[in-house]
């Protein structure tokens, strides 16, 4: 599969970054998102591949044709906007057929096709509307509707969610994914929402605050190894322990000993690293327990939600957070004296 | 009733002083001028009261009809003309940085202090055979001898549009400088190409403003009157002029207040009709 390559993009707006040799290869028929912090370039890195921009420095290859320099009426990309960007002076049926009507596709094949899209987004029978009598979960599936008119090579999204309230983002999440899925068309979606991001993608693109790509996989294998500390932190919540190498496959964290299944390869003795946990992954126990991969303090805080419970501990300065079941909630209460446990499996090793 | 009614005097107050000044200098004068349109001219001496319609009667003249329609010609070509070269400009203003329009802004205000008279005179020795820009361009070589661009039509249509064209690019600017910038992207995206985009995307969602900035210049222009006695031959008077000419040097006031009001309720008959038409193109499309 070929699918969509960025070749050392880099671009410059005056002397702001906005992205910073950028290498990518997206395979096609994937749903990709950009995920990020805002000002890290993910929209900017969009605009380029939809040739709205040009790039400082790179190219832009699409199943193996170079498009850098082709102008973004020529690329046949449906993008939908974060302000949607509907046409006002037009009906939702001639905001879909718009497309159809700069090929000059006759009058009446624009509304059967417009009508058919209208149906795939579930609006059948909003035809003859204007944009401004629509909600705002509607007009978003205008823009879907206006976007696939075209039958684009590659869809792409600029946050377009970010406007809609929490329960209709998370059902449009699910229908957009369903939509991508039934059609397979190769999709980029920029979010700064790592949930967005893990519900619905088969690859997330993860980018930094120094308009870098830190990490790309698919969802779970980013949130299982993050590449860095940006990331382990950006994706889900992390326990970042700070420490050093003492030895294969050893840790030192203060004065207590961290054994570790992995290690990267150029991290020898006296290397500081980072040790970075998932919440769920640690246990804990009360009392004091000795032993490796144990660290001690005091149970400051539980924060229980009904459906998990998180047990903020402080041992000697370090702040350690646990999430558990409430089945298998510890039997611990705060001001508790407690033993943490964190599992060598689940401790994933990062250069500081 | 529906609605909350503005409650106690107070409410009133507020609108008390506009309603007295436009009253003062705007009702009362009109007034006057319509009944003086109606009142007997004197000849030799001023006019006396009375109510005839000889002053309308009067107006069916050949000169007053040539004028008429040449005073509508000459605001509907200006206006045409400020508005098509006007938006296009306006717009490039607005896709600009912030600093670069607020000196083109500036500009274009500064323009705008200019009076009448003054840009009159100006174009009309800019133009002129022994001191114009056309000397300019036989220095440089591009003329062989001197020529003088004025008086004529297209000198003064020239100056017309100088002095509507700032007015034209203010009132264009507020709208086109809330234009989404997604949608002439959007448009792109969709295939059309740039050219395209701003005709059917640009120039099509501004429709209102366009009308809007068209009948502003229409009818600031049906007032210039200086413009044509400096840089138009005679034929060329717009009927400010010939109402000037009535008001002032024949002394007769029912005729210049009767050609006035005809002139006034022609033009509004016309800026209504515009407006019409496109409010119709809009629900149309």
């Amino acid at each position: 599969m070929a699918g969509l390559t960025l070749e050392d993009i880099h671009k410059q707006f005056g002397s702001v970054v906005a992205a910073r040799d950028v290498n990518l290869n997206l395979p096609s028929g994937q749903f990709v998102c950009f995920l990020g912090p805002s000002g890290c370039g993910k929209t900017t890195l969009l605009r380029l591949i939809a040739g709205l921009e040009n790039p400082t420095r790179g190219r832009i290859l699409i199943d193996g044709d170079e498009i850098t320099q082709t102008p973004a009426h020529k690329r046949n990309f449906g993008m939908v906007f974060q302000s949607l960007a509907l046409f006002p002076h037009l009906t939702v049926g001639e905001n879909v057929a718009y497309s159809l009507r700069v090929r000059h596709v006759d009058k009446a094949a624009q509304r059967k096709k417009a009508a058919e899209l209208l149906d795939l987004v579930q609006l059948s029978g909003y035809m003859d509307r204007y944009v401004s009598q629509l909600s705002g979960g509607q007009r978003q599936r205008v823009a879907i509707a206006r976007a696939l008119a075209i039958e684009p090579r590659l869809f792409l999204l600029d946050e377009p969610l970010s406007a809609l309230d929490a329960k209709l983002r998370e059902s449009m999440q699910l229908e957009l994914r369903e939509l991508q899925q039934r059609l397979a068309i190769t999709t980029i979606l920029v979010t700064h929402d790592q949930r967005e991001a893990m519900t619905m993608s088969d690859l997330v693109v993860v980018m930094g605050p120094d308009n870098r790509v830190h990490q790309m996989g698919s969802p779970l294998a980013i949130y299982r190894h993050p590449a860095d500390t940006f990331v382990a932190d950006f994706i889900g919540s992390s326990n970042l322990l700070e420490g050093t190498c003492s030895g294969a496959g050893e840790i030192k964290i203060g004065t207590e000993r961290l054994i570790v299944e992995e290690l990267a390869d150029g991290l020898s003795a006296g290397t500081s690293v980072t040790v970075s946990i998932r919440p769920e992954d640690i246990h804990v126990l009360p009392g004091i327990e000795k032993g490796d991969n144990r660290l001690h303090g005091t149970v400051s805080f539980i924060r229980d939600v009904g459906s998990s419970v998180e047990i903020y501990l402080n041992c000697n300065g370090i702040q350690i957070i646990s999430q558990s079941t409430p089945k298998g909630r510890p039997q611990v209460r705060q001001g508790d004296k407690a033993t943490v446990v964190l599992p060598a499996a689940a401790c994933v090793v990062l250069k500081s | 009733m529906i609605g909350e009614k503005p409650k106690g005097v107070l409410a009133h107050v507020a609108l008390a002083y506009p309603a007295l000044m436009l009253g003062v200098f705007f009702v009362i004068p009109f007034g006057m001028m319509v009944a003086v349109s109606f009142f007997h001219r004197e000849p030799g001496g001023f006019y006396i009261t009375g109510f005839e319609l000889t002053n309308y009667r009067n107006l069916y003249t050949a000169l007053f009809g040539r004028t008429l329609l040449f005073s509508l010609f000459i605001a509907g070509i200006s206006a045409a003309v400020c508005v098509s070269l006007g938006f296009p400009f306006t717009y490039f203003i607005t896709r600009m940085r912030r600093r670069v329009q607020v000196v083109w802004l500036v500009f274009l205000m500064s323009v705008l202090s200019l009076s009448e008279v003054i840009i009159g005179f100006a174009w009309s020795l800019l133009l002129s055979r022994t001191a114009g820009l056309s000397n300019l361009l036989v220095w440089l070589g591009i003329m062989d001898k001197p020529v003088a661009w004025y008086p004529g039509f297209a000198a003064l249509l020239f100056g017309i549009c100088y002095l509507a064209f700032p007015y034209t690019v203010l009132v264009l600017y507020p709208p086109l400088s809330r234009l989404d910038p997604a949608l002439p992207e959007a448009s792109l995206t969709l295939g059309a190409s740039p050219l395209k985009t701003f005709f059917t995307v640009i120039v099509s969602s501004l429709r209102n403003a366009i009308v809007a900035a068209f009948v502003m210049v229409f009818v600031f222009t049906l007032g210039v009157y200086l413009l044509p006695q400096i840089l138009g031959r005679p034929h060329h008077w717009t009927l400010s002029v010939l109402i000037t000419d009535q008001a002032i040097y024949q002394t007769n006031m029912p005729m210049a207040a009767s050609m006035a009001i005809f002139f006034m309720v022609v033009s509004l008959l016309l800026v209504f009709l515009t407006m019409v038409i496109g409010k119709r193109k809009r629900i149309e499309t």
